[in-house]
């Protein structure tokens, strides 16, 4: 009888299958492709790292990132990711896209001695978080008989409430893990026109083609007090006082934008009692409002002008005239964090005392606003003009924005800024969208792909994409990096109207009455 | 009838009359002379005639001069407020009223596998070949052996479509009896446009009366819908959408259809 070679044992079978399914190394090792001189830069312009012999071979983002990091003295569990924009030498050109190989790169653009030039990099801190593209739809919440007109996240990302207003008069509250209607708040006699939720996430607010606004409890359903009357036309955008500035006693105040052709106050309101505060006035109807991190409140008006108001005092303190139509909509670098209060995507749970809410409320402003002892708040307005503009409402002197961004080729109808305050996307009638430098206005890139009007855009919380939403009912999610589009999101039977994100969801609404929830 | 462009040609030659244009001056003075002379005069058809096409300038003349009243009011006439809702930001915008307003009902109605299969009309009378084609037996050879056919009913030809020599020529299409258009009606918004036909999809009577084109009552046709501004559920505008034939074009000279959504 012949011999039988044992069979292979588990551990030879797994080396096996370990080198089978393995791709082997086979690259020759790269050979010294010498090294160069970096300069590095903060976000603001400043050198943070003077000047550094970096090799070639070492020199990827990460790399570059810990160089950083470490340079900067932090710890091991506080370092940051950074994205490094390269400043050709010799050139206006900056490559926003890190390559694989930055000598290859160098020789492109006719650098030769690149090992003699010192590279001046600018490095652009990244969030420590990413989130997950929206690349499916979860549900399709069927139950407003009308169009949704707004939607938007309860401030928590944790826990994922969602708010809509529809043309059937009612808001409706629904739980956006399991596509179930929580409540539906009837009251209004006309459309709701806006849905906010406060920062704390304890009420909502909805403002309404009826011209009232009212107060709602999420918990119950329930509405908190009467409706707020006053205006006369339409209520056609509401906004919450930051969490860091509500008064001990007072409780929360309430801005509401009164539109249509009899009424053009923005209006102040004390929610706990119901009571007007103060009643500003524009010169025509009001199309946005916004509320500071400062205790200002924006208005952008039809007639063709911001104002600001010091909401204290009750006195107006900037009157911005640039552009030369009807402003659509206004947005501010701080609406995140302003939105989000005290609620930290990164913490587990909430704060737990008063203090402390405040406390985690007023830093998470100033570590986008503050800049040395210097708050600044930049302020972005779109327009029926075409043009965009970016402005420093704070700390303006000579009545002139930071930037006038044209280019688009009819009005613009939304705008938003990232929310590390980077940023800015404007959208608009001619069918695209624009990503610009928020801090100097300068063009980045055209997001080309809708083929209707683009309606809304929002960046995600990590500011790495962008979703906007169309008349050709679609909606796009877009890299900000690059400009491409990342995910096209088909289902809408009609125009989309609304759209709002928090963490990986992205919720959207429109013209065919149902609520859809993308993961 | 003139015959070539005389006129042009003696002036070109030996220029105008010097008193061209003051003759052409008193004329047009003395057109409301002239007028007013005709209406009272004219007896019998002429008057009728002349009656008739003299209401129908005036008609012209009063929706001019309205118009150009609306032109000089300034500011809007009235402001409406928008019965369907739309949006804070839509709100107080002229919209251009499209024909796109699809109502989701009907889209709903397509979701459905069922009504996606259905159309208008379902049954159709057969035709047969005896009907449909007409032998041409002119010539020598044609004659002996009669394999030439011309067909009888209306046909949709293509843009690009030229006609075989006449030795292969099985079938004629009679340039008379081609259509490229189609009055479309969009079964839900009551409207009617007429549009470019762009292919014949099935003629259920024969797969070869669709392949010549044959336009008969319950056809499914191609048309080119961009006008209206339907977009696809993928979010792109769509371009060719299908329709039925619901009249019988040999009998009515026009070609009636209806969209299928």
């Amino acid at each position: 009888m012949a011999t039988v070679i044992p069979p292979p044992s588990k551990r030879q079978k797994r080396e096996n299958l370990e080198l089978s399914s393995t791709q082997q190394d086979v690259s020759e090792p790269t050979p010294d492709a010498g090294s160069f001189r970096a300069r590095i830069l903060d976000d603001a312009g400043e050198p943070i790292i003077d000047a550094v012999e970096i090799q070639f071979a070492d020199a990827s983002e990460k790399n570059l990132s810990t160089l950083v990091n470490t340079y900067l003295g932090r710890e091991q569990d506080d370092f940051l990711p950074y994205r490094f924009d390269i400043h050709l030498p010799g050139k206006d050109t900056i490559v926003g896209v890190f390559p694989s190989s930055l000598l290859s790169l160098l020789q492109q653009h006719g650098v030769t001695a690149a090992s003699e030039t010192i590279i001046t990099l600018s490095a652009r801190p990244q969030a420590v978080f990413k989130v997950r593209i929206a690349s499916r739809q979860l549900h399709k919440i069927r139950g407003h008989t009308q169009a949704i007109l707004v939607c938007q996240w309860h401030p928590d990302t944790k826990i994922k409430r969602l708010a809509t207003g529809s043309g059937d008069g009612t808001a409706r509250i629904w739980d956006g893990d399991s596509g179930t209607p929580t409540h539906t708040l009837k009251g209004h006699t006309s459309w709701v026109l806006d849905v906010r939720w406060s920062p704390d996430g304890t009420k909502l607010a909805t403002g309404s083609m009826d011209g009232t606004v009212r107060i709602w409890d999420p918990q119950t359903g329930a509405p908190i007090g009467k409706a707020m009357t006053g205006h006369r036309g339409w209520v056609c955008s509401v906004a919450w006082q930051p969490y860091h500035l509500w008064r001990d006693g007072e409780g929360p105040r309430l801005a509401s934008a009164g539109g249509g052709k009899d009424d053009n106050t923005v209006r102040t309101w004390l929610v706990n009692s119901g009571r007007v505060d103060h009643v500003f006035s524009c010169e025509s109807g009001v199309t946005c409002v916004k509320w500071g991190g400062t205790d200002f409140v924006y208005a952008a008006s039809k007639d063709k002008t911001i104002r600001a108001w010091d909401a204290k005092a009750g006195t107006i303190v900037r009157h911005m005239k640039l552009h030369s139509h009807k402003v659509n909509h206004i947005a501010l670098s701080t609406d995140y964090v302003l939105r989000t209060g005290f609620f930290d995507p990164r913490s587990q749970s909430p704060p737990a005392t008063e203090e402390e809410k405040v406390k985690i409320a007023r830093e998470r402003f100033e570590k986008v606003a503050k800049k040395g002892d210097k708050v600044t708040e930049l302020l972005a307005s779109a327009s029926e003009d075409f043009t965009a503009a970016v402005w420093d409402p704070i700390n303006m002197q000579d009545k002139k924005p930071i930037a006038r961004l044209q280019g688009h080729q009819k009005a613009v109808n939304h705008l938003a800024i990232s929310p590390d305050g980077t940023l800015l996307a404007t959208c608009g009638w001619d069918n695209h969208a624009k990503l610009w430098n928020a801090k100097d206005g300068k063009f980045l890139h055209t997001l080309r792909g809708h083929v209707g009007t683009v309606y809304q855009c929002y960046f995600s919380a990590d500011s790495r994409m962008l979703v906007t939403s169309s008349k050709d009912t679609t909606l796009k999610i877009w890299d900000v990096r690059s400009g491409k589009m990342l995910k096209d999101l088909t289902g809408h039977e009609d125009e989309v109207w609304a759209v709002d994100l928090v963490g990986a969801l992205v919720a959207s609404g429109g013209k065919d009455t149902t609520v859809r929830i993308w993961t | 009838m003139p015959q070539n462009e005389y006129i042009e040609r003696a002036q070109k030659l030996h220029g105008k009359r010097l008193d061209t244009e003051e003759r052409a001056r008193k004329k047009a003075a003395r057109e409301g002379h002239k007028q007013s002379e005709n209406a009272q005069n004219l007896r019998g058809l002429r008057a009728k005639l002349y009656a008739k096409e003299r209401h129908h300038q005036k008609i012209q003349m009063r929706k001019q001069i309205k118009q150009h009243e609306e032109r000089n009011v300034k500011g809007n006439a009235q402001e409406k407020e928008p019965t369907n809702p739309v949006p804070a930001y839509l709100l107080d915008r002229a919209n251009p009223t499209t024909a796109k307003a699809l109502s989701s009902q009907i889209k709903n109605k397509r979701a459905e596998k069922a009504a996606r299969f259905s159309v208008p009309i379902p049954k159709v009378k057969g035709i047969s070949e005896e009907e449909l084609f007409k032998v041409v037996k002119t010539g020598k050879k044609v004659a002996k052996k009669a394999w030439k056919r011309v067909v009888t009913k209306p046909t949709f030809v293509g843009p690009d479509f030229t006609r075989r020599p006449v030795k292969y020529e099985r079938f004629i299409r009679p340039m008379g009896l081609r259509y490229k258009k189609a009055n479309v009606t969009h079964p839900t918004l009551n409207v009617t446009v007429q549009l470019p036909i762009l292919g014949v999809k099935k003629n259920p009577s024969n797969p070869l009366y669709t392949q010549l084109g044959v336009l008969t009552k319950g056809t499914i046709i191609e048309v080119n819908v961009s006008d209206l501004g339907i977009v696809t559920a993928s979010g792109k505008i769509a371009w060719g959408r299908y329709a039925q034939i619901t009249n019988n074009p040999e009998n009515d000279g026009c070609l009636n259809a209806v969209l299928l959504v």
